[in-house]
């Protein structure tokens, strides 16, 4: 399967879906590690939601592509080179901070992004994106919340999420940046100009960042390819633990 | 069908088919539910002549839950959503007291906007001080 040259709305769902599966995997890692009860629970129910969000992009790439294509084959047999999420979501969890930090980015991108693909001309796409919008608000809602309580919260906190932000900032640039995948997917009406959508999305980020008491970081942007299959070192990590299984017993059924 | 899950059900050249819409993204009841709906037709109309089908869109939304549903979910002991769920207002505002389904007081929080499942938000009494899950407005 060459993954690279196959159909370009399949190549847009791979990357849509590729942000879902990683960051799901990531807050998977939290499960019965959370610094509070409820916040486990939280964290679990986040990557339910991101997990079962990859699914519906993966189970409509594999529709299309036929040939007896599977979500499983999509999720478990490509490799690093093959996937194209962004590389602030495979960044490692580090601390509740950058968590929370990695996750107030992120959410208020999709957020911004799944509005956009409610419109999309695919109409499938649009489904997805139309249910997958509720729920996202919710991420959103959450990880805004969190900005804020440790934002104002105590000197520690403050500190640290002040450097959690600005650790992740650097990553936030490649949301914004069309890759190839982006701009066929914008030319053909399936989802949006996502350098449109940097203007939108500080707004966002100030106004919750403004609320925590915590200023914009000024950490210089990196240059990523993420979407584009050039991906940092913690991608090759994840999916070596994440497909272990499935490769270790490829015939093995649920 | 109380939950709004079934959204339609004909019958074609011998074959039942079902439209079912998942309620949240990731519920992982959506295939158990699936599975339960074919085996209970297969046993009317025998194997082979059930297809069903999975609808994403309209989305579904705790709107399409019946006062019977509610009736029943808070029978078990969760707090049914507010109506108008889609009004994005509401999402945003998840504060709104609920009522107690023990003691039926108004006098209660949320604890957390992350419950026991994807669809249930955790909350308390402040009142009998008994927690209750609440299903969560989508």
């Amino acid at each position: 399967m060459k993954w690279d040259t196959c159909d370009a709305s399949v190549q847009y769902l791979l990357h849509l879906g590729d942000d879902a599966l990683v960051l799901g995997h990531r807050l998977s890692e939290w499960c019965g590690h959370g610094p509070i009860l409820e916040e486990d629970i939280a964290l679990s129910n986040l990557a339910l939601d991101l997990v079962g969000l990859a699914r519906q992009y993966y189970r409509l790439a594999a529709k299309r592509i036929g040939d007896g294509m599977t979500e499983d084959r999509i999720a478990y047999w490509r490799s690093d080179r093959e996937f194209l999420n962004h590389v602030l979501v495979e960044q490692p969890n580090g601390d509740f901070g950058d968590t929370m930090g990695r996750q107030f980015y992120f959410d208020a991108f999709h957020y911004l992004q799944l509005e956009a693909l409610q419109h999309s001309s695919d109409a499938e796409l649009a489904a997805i994106a139309r249910k997958a919008l509720k729920e996202t608000t919710y991420h959103a809602e959450h990880s805004s919340e969190w900005i804020v309580r440790l934002g104002d919260g105590t000197d520690e906190s403050r500190r640290r999420i002040t450097a959690s932000l600005a650790r992740m900032w650097p990553f936030t640039s490649e949301l914004f940046t069309p890759s190839e995948v982006d701009r066929a997917a914008h030319a053909a009406g399936w989802g949006p100009d996502v350098a449109a959508l940097h203007g939108p999305w500080l707004d966002l980020v100030r106004d919750v960042l403004q609320q925590a008491g915590l200023s914009l970081p000024e950490t210089p942007a990196k240059l990523l390819r993420g979407k584009s299959g050039i991906h940092s070192e913690s991608l090759g990590f994840l999916l070596a633990e994440m497909q272990s299984l499935p490769r270790a017993y490829p015939d093995a059924t649920w | 069908m109380d939950l709004g899950i079934v959204r339609g059900v004909r019958v074609e050249d011998e074959v039942c088919h079902v439209d079912l819409s998942p309620t949240y993204t990731g519920c992982p009841a959506t295939e158990r539910i699936e599975r339960d709906v074919r085996e209970a037709l297969e046993a009317l109309v025998g194997e082979g002549h059930v297809r069903i089908r999975t609808v994403l869109d309209p989305p579904w939304t705790t709107d399409w839950i019946s006062e019977e549903g509610l009736r029943k979910l808070e029978a078990y002991g969760i707090a049914p959503p507010p109506r108008r769920s889609t009004d994005k207002r509401s999402l945003l505002k998840l504060h709104q007291p609920l009522v107690c389904p023990k003691c039926r007081s108004a006098h209660t929080e949320r604890v957390s906007a992350f419950g026991s499942t994807a669809c249930k938000a955790l909350h308390r009494c402040l009142d009998c001080l008994e927690p209750f899950e609440a299903f969560k407005c989508i």
